[in-house]
């Protein structure tokens, strides 16, 4: 299957998941199965899901420390040792980790290499794809916050804060929120090089395409529902606070794109812990980068280490005996 | 293959990163050209390891004799090595394909194959883990990115984990560290499980199981060689230096891969060695034994890591040495570093090493008890323990090539530039995106580096000798160091090749042409047979 292929069905995928959204609700009246049961199926599914994929990891033993070193090691005291970067305690692979957790410091290390006449070939600086990812992320993680407010009474402080702060510009009314732009354009523009990039085209899978589309589907029936078509938001709020706190109620009326939203974002949280969108907890357990460079300074044990056939210095001894006299290598059995 | 059967380089270059194959990766099959792949080992060679399906046979061959269970074969180690490391299982689950590894294999730049592109690399293994072991892929297939494993894919596996020198770049620029050398080594232990290796790997491994070194050199003919060495030395120094072997009650034993007492230029390293110890008079032996510090188990499985290295400790013991030094290698140190203490430790009859010259503690290595060269020859250094004459190395103007291994998994990179920077007065680094940890591979390293694979070899060597062709364009640089027994023999054909008139040399070399020895008359050639001046070429 080819990546055109991937990325037609993945379209279809989250145009079909938009349609069952608005049939569902629209057409047949199924407020309760998309307001409340696929809800709470979802979020089971997702905190379950998660919990189930991280253990699996961790049950998996880690027999040998194999950091990747970006830097110095510590060896001498006088050789200037990089602990961020080839950490020699637990302080230096907790600034690692924080590094690549919040800052995707390797990827900030991108480049791109062209190949030139001569033949010839550059590593151009190629942080695009690092302030796609990082605009990406932070915005998503800022529109969740965000969300609290739908959720709890009174809202917390630092939720109104927050939301102050990313609508500051107040453009247009209601204020359209930096995030909102932010994440839309970082997965636009994630997408975009996925289809345009021949290389990264030929990579793709359709579990490559359908998350990014379902977001940008969810992200664009967010910005529909407040900005354009705008649904009843205290009607929202009753909906979401009865599902947080196990009385759910369905208050009659609401718009079916609100409903759409809720759909893609419950096929999102199921999803997520069978698809490569768990890089989210494995970035922290990755070996390479959570193991200190500390190997021969400190012992490490590996869990199922086993005995194995070796070839013994007697049995070598007994090979070449005789040779090794003659030519005056000492001997343990003469 | 030899190099003049190459073609030019800008011939062998003429090729598009952008450009992918008109198919799908997964349905384009593999195509075993001359010159890109590697000839299989000799049934005597698993028969003399008791590895399994031992015969003979050719990746050409449409039949590769393989055992009629082969896939539950590979099915149940594949499942076994999820279950055994968390590594492999992550890296299988976690990828998302966001590109940023794509262009910084080698092999990639140089060939412009995708499946050389790491990512696509490490599907060929997870679109097979995906098909059987993930609820997605169970349920959806392709749609999901899974597909099943048949005798295709397993020729796939072949021809692309053994172009794949595990080098670890990629896993540089990961964000979440996903490390290719992983892959290919779960990729390797699983090929073995059904008899599928290499020659040029599985030889040297059952070389280094008997006679103790990869070369399968006995211990007279070890002996023979050290002692031509010593020779050379009197003849340039007026020294005899001491040759200590399978000596009992040494404070050191020393282990080198074996490839510096072989062929040139590792050998002007090996004579480094030895004057050095001598003229500190060093209380350490050499063993016929552990005659290899090298470890092409690496290359095969953890399993043939721990069975080759074992020889190390098991020698420190017998022979009652306090601590060992090991010499200028780049997998070794792989091996040293990251899996020895671990594999065949604790090495709890050795003792924390302290340099006899200058008393400083090897803080680093206490617990493996094994100290680099260069952390012992830049610590004799500092403290002023060598008289050094650079300028006798004036002919030589130097960039130092870091070898994967020490850079990506040890993080040895300022040692040896300060005892370069120390014995030789014109050193220029190659550009910033070629050195250090982002250091690009010879393009021979894990059992790559034979002639049948020249084609592939010289494609994987173009970044590394691109940025040398840079220094030596700028800076004249006529002399490409390095500390790996690998590179000094794969280097040499890449200098032949993308940059002629540079010749390659280990750095203990170097700083023998340089250490002025007590007693010694005066130099005139160095440790190359070649005079040490310009004028007394003419």
């Amino acid at each position: 299957m080819n990546a055109w292929t991937s990325l037609f069905a993945s379209l279809i995928a989250v145009i079909a998941l938009v349609l069952v959204a608005l049939f569902g609700v629209g057409a047949i009246g199924l407020d309760t199965l998309f307001g409340v049961v696929i809800p709470y199926i979802a979020i089971a599914v997702f905190v379950v899901g998660i919990i189930y994929r991280i253990l699996e990891w961790a049950k998996v033993p880690v027999p040998f420390r194999i950091p990747t070193t970006c830097g110095q090691g510590k060896s001498l005291p006088w050789i200037k040792a990089d602990n961020l970067e080839s950490p020699y305690n637990t302080w230096g692979v907790i600034g690692r980790m924080a590094l690549e957790v919040f800052l995707f410091r390797s990827l900030f290390r991108n480049t791109k290499a062209e190949l030139r006449e001569g033949p010839n070939v550059t590593y151009g600086s190629a942080k695009w794809l690092w302030l796609g990812g990082i605009a990406f992320h932070y915005a998503f993680l800022t529109i969740v916050l965000r969300h609290i407010r739908f959720f709890v009474e009174p809202i917390p402080s630092f939720v109104e804060l927050l939301s102050s702060v990313d609508g500051f510009f107040q453009l247009l009314v209601p204020t359209v929120f930096l995030t909102d732009i932010a994440l839309l354009a970082a997965a636009t523009f994630l997408f975009l090089r996925r289809v345009f990039l021949p290389q990264l085209r030929y990579i793709s899978l359709a579990a490559d395409f359908f998350p990014l589309l379902l977001i940008l589907g969810i992200a664009i029936s967010g910005v529909l529902m407040r900005n354009v078509w705008k649904v009843d938001l205290l009607m929202v709020k009753q909906l979401a606070v009865g599902l947080f706190t196990l009385h759910p109620t369905v208050p009659a009326g609401i718009s079916s794109i609100f409903y759409v939203h809720l759909f893609l974002v419950c096929v999102l949280l199921v999803y997520f812990p069978f698809s490569k969108l768990m890089h989210a907890g494995g970035v922290f357990l990755s070996p390479t980068r959570n193991t200190a460079n500390v190997n021969r300074m400190e012992r490490y044990v590996n869990p199922w280490n086993y005995p194995v056939k070796v070839h013994s210095y007697a049995e070598y001894e007994d090979d070449f005996r005789e040779k090794m006299k003659e030519a005056g290598i000492p001997v343990d059995k003469e | 293959m030899e190099l003049h059967n190459l073609s030019k380089p800008q011939d062998l270059m003429n090729i598009d990163l952008n450009k992918t194959p008109e198919t799908p990766w997964m349905d384009t099959p593999v195509n075993f050209r001359d010159g890109t792949y590697i000839y299989p080992a000799a049934g005597k060679n698993l028969k003399r390891l008791g590895l399994p399906n031992p015969r003979e046979w050719s990746p050409t061959d449409e039949d590769w004799k393989l055992p009629d269970n082969w896939k539950e074969i590979i099915m149940k180690g594949l499942k076994e090595r999820l279950d055994k490391y968390r590594s492999f299982r992550l890296f299988m689950d976690i990828c998302v394909r966001c590109g940023a590894c794509m262009d910084k294999c080698h092999f990639f730049i140089g060939s412009g194959d995708p499946k050389n592109m790491p990512v696509l690399r490490a599907e060929l293994l997870r679109s097979v883990y995906r098909n059987d072991f993930t609820t997605l892929g169970k349920m959806l297939g392709r749609f999901a990115g899974a597909r099943e494993l048949t005798v295709d894919v397993l020729k796939e596996w072949f021809y692309y984990f053994f172009q794949c020198t595990e080098c670890r770049r990629c896993s540089v620029f990961c964000p979440y560290g996903i490390d290719t050398a992983e892959v290919t080594m779960i990729g390797r232990e699983l090929l073995n499980l059904v008899g599928l290796n290499i020659n040029w790997v599985m030889e040297p491994v059952a070389n280094c199981y008997r006679f103790g070194n990869h070369l399968g050199i006995p211990p007279h003919g070890v002996k023979d060689m050290w002692e031509f060495m010593v020779d050379d030395i009197e003849n340039i120094t007026g020294i005899n230096v001491n040759l200590p072997i399978n000596k009992k009650g040494a404070e050191i034993l020393f282990v080198t891969p074996s490839g510096d007492y072989f062929a040139d230029p590792g050998t002007y390293t090996c004579m480094g060695y030895l004057m050095l110890f001598h003229e500190i008079g060093l209380d350490y032996t050499w063993s016929t034994y552990a005659s290899e510090g090298g470890n092409f188990g690496l290359f095969t499985s953890h399993e043939m890591i721990k069975r080759l290295n074992a020889k190390i400790y098991a020698e420190a013991k017998r022979l009652g040495v306090k601590w060992i030094l090991g010499g200028e290698c780049g997998h070794m140190w792989r091996v040293i570093h990251q899996y020895m203490e671990t594999m065949n430790g604790p090495a709890d009859f050795l003792e924390a090493p302290v340099s006899p010259i200058t008393g400083t503690k090897f803080e680093n290595a206490k617990q493996s008890k094994m100290v680099h060269i260069m952390e012992f020859t830049a610590d004799l250094i500092k403290h002023g323990k060598l008289k050094l004459d650079p300028s006798r190395n004036r002919k030589v103007r130097a960039t130092y090539h870091d070898s994967c291994n020490p850079a990506r998994a040890a993080g040895l990179l300022e040692e040896p530039r300060y005892v370069i920077q120390n014995v030789c007065e014109d050193f220029f680094e190659m550009p910033e995106n070629t050195i250090r940890e982002q250091t690009f591979c010879c393009g021979g390293g894990a059992g790559l580096g034979n002639d049948e694979n020249l084609e592939m070899r010289m494609r994987g060597a173009f970044p590394r000798a691109n940025a040398l062709r840079h220094v030596q364009d700028k800076h004249d640089v006529n002399r490409l160091l390095c500390m790996c027994a690998i590179d000094r023999a794969t280097l040499t054909a890449l200098t032949h090749y993308w940059a002629p008139d540079v010749s390659v040399g280990g750095i203990h070399e170097l700083v023998a042409n340089a250490l002025v020895m007590d007693g010694e008359q005066e130099r005139t050639e160095d440790l190359r047979g070649e005079p040490l001046n310009e004028e007394e070429e003419e």
